[in-house]
């Protein structure tokens, strides 16, 4: 049998039954409107005139200096509507729920962003929307629980497992699988059964299109190195996939190392993972030598996931792409140094790439060009990163 | 040499009987146990199940995140986690019970327990202690391939689920089933229900329409009433999660009210 939606040996369609029907018809569906110009033209409007696309090309000249290697841009997805580059998949999936006449939307999330994006949409599509959050996550990210509840999303927590961003696909699934004939299940990763992985990236890569049009504009050439965040891997591969062919550009995909990958308080997937199967895909994921899945720690909620997109999955066997991993400690002290350099206040997220940044920028010379997909902005993050310096701001 | 799956179910078509198939989570005794202990439940509950007329067994394998179940197997599973079950335990406990018993038993577990053993290590242990078929909840028929040479070159049946959702995919599925066919009741995840949404008229005439080896139902059946009821339907039932809540509610002393579930059901089955 022809293996559909893979990725080399990752991807597949690893969900129960129940929803497989459901999975079929989301892939036709996607298979049809992909290239339907009044979906592209509606979708398109949007991203535009709801999101503020496209998203800003910055010159962060005083980090340039200050590192003293690379020239140093950052693609601001933090500046999109509602903060970060998750409402790009949110905007083509719920309008995609739309067009299959579906009335409830479901979502998964980690940091809140993704939960925040779809409710936004729903709100504006006047959609029945229900997120799935992490005990644990609602707490580190009570702002963004609050936000969705404004836009009139419902929230669910979760107490199983870990209490975060797993747990929260697994009940999200769950409910899938119970309401599936009415409900479309709105994943917020490069992750999940095709058409998943396929369909979130297709609307995650007008991040690199833009980018790639933008330094042409700019500097007249490709960028040599491309720094991005890894969770699930959705503005990564956002970023990544329109450069994928271009092989002098450097793919660097930063992981979260938590407390450190010699540590068993991580998130560093691609470091430390093994493959298998899991949340409807075959790719990498930390796990025991049994299969159990591991408990995973990073201070980012967003990237607190036991595994990765099986596109990165591939791009890292293949060696198109390299993964490094970014404590936490290195992270907030890139979250800090964004914003006293250049006034910009990342996610804690993407001070993963930040960081990482910093490490590579000054091994590069000056003509050449880094760029930095700044994912999402860090006002969400702030009380836990006072919180991290022993800072009290709760008052 | 013959499935006994194949044989059990050909034996009960003689006698004119539906099948019981029961599950338990291996290693779990409702509560905190001893590390030599932790398959000491489970063992006697297979041997008092099938002492009260249960036909087949699927011994669940505990996964950090079964995400086709419902509350009831997802403390199952966490408690037997806790206990220490490993999927090496699992098998080392079919090896003592396939000393007691030739009924068919068959291991349920999640497709991440079979990868990461191996597929082709996962199906020969399975062959040499005794495992007639596995049941895979996060493999649908797309992905069957993926356990297909190894289960068949060990003799192992890989069983294929439909559900109410399947529509046009029962044909197919049905086509290409091994052992029995596993139809699940309505949607959702596994646990006990007051009642069924499903058009159970129009979803067993598809699937009789197609299948040409035995059916059964699962998901939901909590008594012998319902058995009777859902039996009427197919070649037998599978009950689990009210099994499992007997474990839950008794711990290590749940042997007699399992054995009496089985009973009632037995009884509401052959009624």
């Amino acid at each position: 049998m022809e293996k559909i939606g893979r990725f080399g040996e990752f991807g597949g369609q690893y969900v129960p039954e129940t929803v497989m029907n459901a999975v079929s018809e989301l892939q036709e569906a996607y298979e049809r409107y992909r290239s339907d110009p009044q979906f592209l033209a509606e979708l398109r409007d949007l991203y535009r005139n709801y999101a503020f696309r496209p998203s800003l090309m910055y010159y962060a000249e005083k980090m340039t200096k200050d590192l003293g290697g690379a020239k140093i841009y950052i693609k601001r997805e933090d500046l999109n509507h509602t903060g970060s580059h998750k409402i790009n998949n949110a905007l083509g999936q719920v309008l995609l729920a739309k067009y299959m006449g579906k009335k409830r939307v479901i979502a998964e999330t980690g940091a809140g962003q993704h939960g925040v994006a779809t409710a936004t949409i729903c709100a504006y599509f006047d959609m029945e929307c229900e997120v799935y959050m992490g005990r644990e996550d609602m707490e580190r990210q009570a702002l963004n629980v609050y936000r969705m509840e404004l836009l009139g999303a419902k929230v669910t927590g979760t107490d199983s497992g870990t209490a975060t961003l797993k747990d929260a696909i697994n009940e999200a699934m769950r409910d899938w699988a119970t309401n599936v004939e009415t409900t479309f299940y709105c994943i917020g990763s490069v992750m999940g059964p095709h058409p998943y992985p396929t369909m979130v990236r297709d609307f995650q890569k007008i991040i690199g299109e833009e980018a790639k049009a933008q330094l042409m504009e700019k500097e007249g050439k490709l960028p040599d190195c491309v720094v991005a965040c890894v969770g699930g891997g959705s503005n990564a591969i956002g970023i990544f996939y329109d450069f994928i062919p271009d092989t002098s550009v450097r793919l660097v995909g930063a992981e979260a190392a938590g407390r450190g990958i010699d540590t068993n308080e991580h998130a560093a997937t691609l470091s430390k993972g093994d493959t298998g199967i899991f949340h409807g895909m075959k790719s990498v994921f930390l796990q025991n030598e049994e299969g159990q899945i591991a408990p995973v720690f990073s201070i980012s909620a967003g990237l607190d996931y036991p595994g990765i997109g099986p596109e990165h999955a591939y791009l890292h066997s293949t060696g198109r792409a390299e993964y490094v991993a970014i404590t936490d400690e290195e992270a907030v002290q890139a979250f800090e140094y964004l914003s006293r350099t250049e006034g910009i206040i990342p996610a804690v997220e993407s001070a993963h790439a930040v960081a990482a940044a910093r490490k590579i920028a000054p091994t590069m010379r000056p003509d050449q060009i880094l760029l930095i997909n700044l994912s999402g902005r860090g006002d969400k993050d702030v009380q836990q990163i006072a919180r991290y310096r022993g800072v009290n701001i709760d008052g | 040499m013959a499935n006994r799956i194949d044989t059990t179910f050909a034996a009960l078509k003689k006698q004119g009987k539906k099948a019981l198939i029961t599950y338990i989570v291996a290693g779990d005794s409702g509560t905190s146990v001893p590390a030599d202990k932790t398959f000491d439940l489970t063992e006697q509950a297979i041997c008092a199940m099938e002492q009260a007329g249960v036909d087949l067994i699927e011994i669940g394998v505990p996964f950090s995140d079964p995400i086709a179940e419902g509350k009831t197997i997802q403390e199952a599973s966490q408690r037997a986690l806790r206990n220490g079950t490993t999927l090496h335990g699992v098998f080392g406990m079919v090896e003592r019970l396939r000393k007691k018993t030739d009924m068919p038993l068959l291991l349920m577990l999640y497709a991440n327990s079979v990868f990461r053993t191996g597929t082709d290590r996962f199906f020969a242990r399975c062959a040499e202690v005794g495992i007639d078929g596995v049941i895979v909840p996060d493999l649908p028929f797309e992905e069957h391939d993926e356990f297909q040479d190894a289960s068949e070159r060990n003799g192992v049946y890989n069983i294929s689920l439909v559900t109410p959702t399947s529509h046009s995919r029962i044909a197919k599925i049905a086509a290409a089933a091994q052992g029995f066919l596993y139809c699940v009741s309505s949607t959702g995840v596994t646990g006990m229900r007051e009642n069924f949404s499903t058009d159970f008229d129009t979803f067993f005439g598809e699937i009789g329409k197609h299948a040409s080896i035995p059916y059964c139902v699962g998901f939901g059946i909590r008594n012998g009433e319902a058995a009777r009821r859902m039996g009427s339907y197919c070649d037998g039932v599978i009950v689990g999660s009210a099994i499992v809540n007997q474990v839950a509610a008794h711990q290590t002393e749940a042997v007699p009210a399992i054995t009496a579930l089985c009973r009632e059901l037995r009884e509401g089955l052959d009624t």
